[in-house]
């Protein structure tokens, strides 16, 4: 046997810096950094790229990508993404935000800008919880749902109800490609890294805002290992916050997106 | 049969989530009880390298990208540099 015989079927992704993460064992923010870094890759946009890191679980994303990346005040990730954007408006420009920062403090910044139709992405990482300051409450947290700050479950007679974010921005105008996936199986992520692609693809035709809500788990503050966080996700989030596309530019379809 | 492809694990990366154990769909990897990686994790290895497909689903699942998956038959240690 030579050299010739062996194919290399999969390595890590350029983009994805040659370094440890800090996230907890299993935690899906690598496999929604590992999609992101794919799909620039994929695009031969790596060196074209401009990450906006938020506040959170990913404060320190910008370490993780080999492209260029800047860290936003908590929650304005999609304002300083309009800048970027609206100054260097060849580059491929992203947010990374978690759901503390995008559907609580940073709520304003993202359906204005959507409202806008920013010619930006936004990776928006729901795992229904705070994960960095200890798994509190969330404008996400399911109904019922036991967090550190909801120690009886959510009850939503007092602290309401989840914002479905996806649905919400789908209503505006200005977004071209809003769409939710989740990350708790090999098939699941397949579909997931389809709708980042698609999702910067529209960014870059310029049809405007698109978003990709990735649902994720998050072990150490659910309390759950790994594999039943999974699961829990498949059996808890799945049929609250359904995967699907929300809303789709027509001039998509017409490119031949998924 | 012998096997399709192999998965090399980098040991600086992975973190035992056992999230590649528990989706290998041929219960190729295990993690290795006996080692400790440098992060104190016991990383995942093949215990059954025979059994692998190269199919990549371990790295398709695998939240820290420490997977690298070959196909073809994997050269003897003597033959690696």
């Amino acid at each position: 046997m030579t050299d010739s015989d062996v194919k290399l079927v999969y390595q890590r992704p350029a983009g994805f810096d040659a370094r440890t993460t800090h996230y907890c064992p299993g935690c899906t923010h690598g496999v929604a950094h590992r999609l992101v870094a794919e799909v620039l890759e994929e695009m031969g946009e790596l060196h074209n790229t401009i990450g906006v890191a938020p506040v959170g679980c990913a404060v320190f994303a910008y370490n993780y990508f080999s492209f260029d990346f800047v860290e936003a005040a908590h929650g304005r990730a999609p304002a300083m993404a309009t800048g970027i954007k609206r100054t260097l408006p060849s580059k491929t420009v992203f947010t990374y935000q978690g759901d503390g920062d995008m559907a609580s403090i940073g709520m304003g910044e993202i359906v204005a800008a959507a409202a806008r139709g920013e010619l930006i992405t936004a990776i928006f990482i729901n795992n229904t919880n705070y994960g960095m300051t200890g798994g509190q409450m969330a404008p996400t947290t399911l109904p019922g749902q036991v967090t550190t700050s909801s120690p009886k479950g959510r009850d939503v007679e007092r602290q309401g109800y989840p914002i479905k974010l996806a649905e919400m921005l789908a209503t505006l105008d200005g977004a071209a490609y809003i769409a939710r996936r989740s990350l708790h199986d090999a098939r699941s992520i397949r579909q997931a890294k389809k709708a980042i692609r698609t999702a910067f693809e529209a960014q870059r035709q310029g049809l405007g805002f698109t978003m990709v809500e990735l649902l994720s788990i998050c072990p150490t503050n659910w309390g759950l290992n790994v594999a039943d966080s999974r699961k829990w996700l498949a059996d808890h989030m799945l049929p609250f916050y359904p995967v699907g596309d929300f809303k789709v530019n027509p001039a998509i379809n017409a490119a031949g997106g998924n | 049969m012998p096997a399709k492809g192999w998965v090399e694990i980098n040991e600086l990366y992975c973190k035992a989530c056992e999230t590649c154990i528990t989706d290998c769909p041929s219960q190729v990897l295990a993690l290795d009880m006996s080692r400790l990686s440098p992060k104190g994790y016991h990383p995942a290895f093949m215990l059954l390298p025979e059994a692998c497909t190269a199919c990549g689903i371990c790295a398709v699942v695998c939240p820290d990208a420490a997977i690298t998956i070959y196909r073809g038959v994997r050269p003897s240690p003597k033959e690696e540099k």
